[in-house]
């Protein structure tokens, strides 16, 4: 089963709270000159904080923000982030691979930005909801 | 990068208590757009059964990141972070981190490698309660990069 997919917009400010938030002060995600320093294209968005942005389609597919029992990704490609106030969007989708006896729900999630995937073997497992 | 093969299933010393915030946790949420009011409403959390605000899934990171310093910044094992690429990253929850816990972090080296002439490292970060309850267990994979 497919679920709906879930779009997310990615600007410069948003990667600058998520740094306070963090406390992930890591100046690729700031700085372009630091950036294309060590060969990045430009400022990319916290791995982590993509990751969030997938753990919150996360709990809106399960309709619970503490539903969550395990989550893992690989990051596989860099999400650029151009200084301009549309910045980037993430295409999250997720199927459904498996719903266990005991009440666990297991999806198997994509997230692509400018038509590449940015992550590799996103799964979830989540508790069906009360 | 070469990295010693027999730093595999090393543990270090608990890292000392991490008081977790309602304004951090509403802070955090707030940072990713998490409009849940579990997150930021201790009454909304209070009615699905937790003692204060939960946590985002990724939360945790805060507190692991900031503790895994201890492997990162091992002298011994010598990793150098400025070719450090975050690979993967895994959690898995005995529940979700509310406010109010008091959490410590026990960093254990899993596994270590060099490949390609690069380095890799899966380290394992058992979150608990000061009382020593599970909370959650946290994986991470680094890639050190080797020089060109």
């Amino acid at each position: 089963m497919e679920l709906p997919a879930q779009t997310f917009r990615v600007t410069r400010a948003d990667l600058v709270r998520y740094a306070g938030a963090s406390g992930d002060f890591n100046p690729i995600h700031w700085s372009d000159r630091v950036a294309t320093k060590v060969g990045l294209p430009g400022v990319i968005a916290h791995g982590m904080f993509t990751m969030a942005l997938v753990g919150r389609a996360i709990t809106e597919w399960a309709g619970a923000p503490d539903a969550v029992v395990e989550y893992g990704v690989r990051f596989t490609r860099p999400v650029v982030v151009p200084d301009d106030d549309q910045g980037t969007e993430i295409e999250v989708t997720a199927r459904v691979r498996e719903v266990t006896e005991d009440g666990l729900t297991r999806i198997d999630v994509t997230a692509v930005c400018g038509g590449e995937k940015v992550l590799s073997q996103a799964r979830a497992t989540i508790r069906s909801t009360r | 990068m070469s990295l010693d093969p027999s730093f595999v299933g090393r543990t270090y010393p608990p890292t000392a208590p991490y008081q977790v915030g309602r304004e951090k946790i509403r802070e955090f949420a707030g940072a990713i757009g998490a409009t849940d009011p579990a997150h930021h409403d201790p009454e909304a959390a209070r009615a699905l059964g937790h003692s204060d605000v939960v946590a985002p899934p990724t939360f945790p990171v805060i507190i692991t990141m900031a503790a895994s310093s201890q492997i990162i910044e091992d002298p011994a094992l010598g990793v150098d972070y400025s070719r450090v690429v975050h690979g993967d990253q895994r959690f898995a929850y005995t529940r979700p981190v509310v406010a109010g816990d008091e959490l410590v972090c026990t960093n254990t080296i899993e596994d270590v490698s060099t490949r390609g002439g690069h380095g890799f490292l899966t380290t394992r970060t058992d979150v608990s309660t000061v009382g020593g309850d599970p909370v959650v267990s946290v994986w991470a994979k680094y890639v050190v990069r080797g020089e060109a």
